[in-house]
């Protein structure tokens, strides 16, 4: 586990993401996605660098099916981005470390 | 500047890399946008040799890393935006950042066929895909299209039983070209169904609402055009290589597959190699895009040799 990521299931999702009040990049995955694993780096990468002005976090979707389904998810990996409580940006699939700190710098930079 | 630079991370890349890493060739390579290649959208891989209770398809990709890395080769998950191979050293760029190589090995793949629709891609991720093993979890009790008749189509239908309710395949001919095994495996499935004669010619929903929600087919023999309702869309109709990058630098036959000469992966341009599902229409196979990494490595180094 990354040093740099927070875990969150239906328990914390509201604390931690909806009530944040610096934006939340949110990573769908699963065990059993390969994609999500290979996107793993990126995210972890991404983590330290934000770790000041962001939280990054993972949701399990196999313990968190709730959350999955409130925010339409049909794809993993999926990001969401999160601000002030409303999804801002969404992404499905492969990205890149580049695309992600823009979504952020846009939020932070203003 | 690099003596080798690979783009592409599946078998034929990873396997460049372990040749060129053990002939101290000190090779970079670019993951690109989908690590491990195709086989990590896969479940088991029953058919690469050395494993014979087959093994995953990301785990088996995690191997082929470990061992490049193992003897030298750097592997970055980054991805290459455009290359120019008109002059030496070759530049490849990333982002704002630009790389010099004496010699490329590309191994690039091929990625799923979709059907071209304006729909299709805007719903992709919602309701529409083209991984069954990474998206059926989310059509659970659902009903759902498989499009295809190939062996892949029957064995996403069959695999994506154990979560939808219902699966139709919905295929253009009045026959599969899957092979016999493949074909019983789905038709003896009573959650699957197939429509003949079929094809998908729109589809409609909103990605920022329900995704997708229903889709027209039209009957082939018939001209009829019928609006199905639907949760999810799973293309299965074929690969096609990932050339984009070098069009215009390289020769490419009517399909996009780069031309290399016979049993060879050399390229129309000197010092550029190609290996993998990005010259191979024929097998498509992990072990022999593996095989053709291998030779791309040798090829290179004795073109290095050369200079």
């Amino acid at each position: 586990m990354s040093e740099f990521t927070i875990d969150v299931n239906e328990e914390n999702f509201d604390s931690v993401v909806m009530k944040s009040d610096k934006p939340v990049l949110v990573d769908f995955w699963a065990e059993w996605c390969g994609p999500c694993k290979m996107l793993t780096p990126t995210i972890e990468a991404l983590a330290e660098e934000y770790k000041d002005t962001s939280s990054i976090v993972k949701i399990n979707v196999d313990d968190s099916p709730a959350i999955a389904t409130k925010y339409g998810i049909r794809s993993i990996p999926s990001i969401l981005l999160f601000n002030k409580g409303d999804v801002v940006e969404q992404r499905v699939g492969a990205v890149s470390k580049d695309e992600l700190a823009g979504m952020l710098d846009k939020i932070i930079k203003g | 500047m690099h003596k080798v630079i690979i783009i592409g991370s599946g078998p034929a890349g990873l396997t460049a890399a372990i040749y060129a890493a053990r002939a101290n060739l000190k090779p970079l390579v670019f993951e690109g946008v989908q690590p491990g290649g195709q086989l990590t959208i896969t479940t088991d891989v029953e058919n690469y040799p050395g494993f014979p209770k087959g093994i995953l398809g990301p785990e088996l990709m995690d191997k082929f890393r470990k061992q490049a890395q193992e003897f030298g080769a750097e592997t970055l998950f980054e991805n290459v935006d455009k290359v120019d191979f008109s002059s030496k050293p070759f530049k490849l760029h990333v982002g704002d950042k630009e790389y010099e190589a004496e010699s490329v090995i590309i191994s690039t793949g091929a990625s799923a066929k979709l059907l071209g629709l304006e729909s299709e891609s805007k719903l992709m991720g919602f309701g529409v895909s083209a991984c069954a093993t990474c998206d059926g979890f989310f059509f659970k009790e659902k009903d759902i299209l498989v499009v295809g008749g190939g062996d892949s189509a029957m064995e996403e239908a069959t695999y994506l039983t154990k979560f939808a309710s219902s699966v139709t395949i919905v295929h253009r001919r009045d026959e599969f070209r899957a092979s016999k095994i493949m074909q019983d495996r789905a038709l003896n499935n009573p959650k699957i169904s197939v429509m003949w004669n079929s094809e998908i010619v729109e589809m409609y929903g909103d990605p920022k609402d329900k995704g997708l929600e229903s889709v027209d087919i039209r009957n082939l023999q018939s001209g009829e055009i019928v609006r199905h309702n639907t949760d999810g869309v799973f293309m299965a109709i074929g690969h096609k290589p990932n050339s984009d990058l070098f069009k215009n630098q390289l020769s490419l036959n009517e399909s996009g597959y780069i031309i290399t000469e016979a049993d060879s992966t050399v390229t129309s341009k000197k010092g550029i190699f190609a290996a993998g599902d990005i010259q191979d229409f024929t097998y498509k196979q992990a072990i022999t895009a593996a095989g053709s990494g291998c030779m791309a490595a040798i090829e290179a180094e004795r073109f290095l040799e050369g200079h």
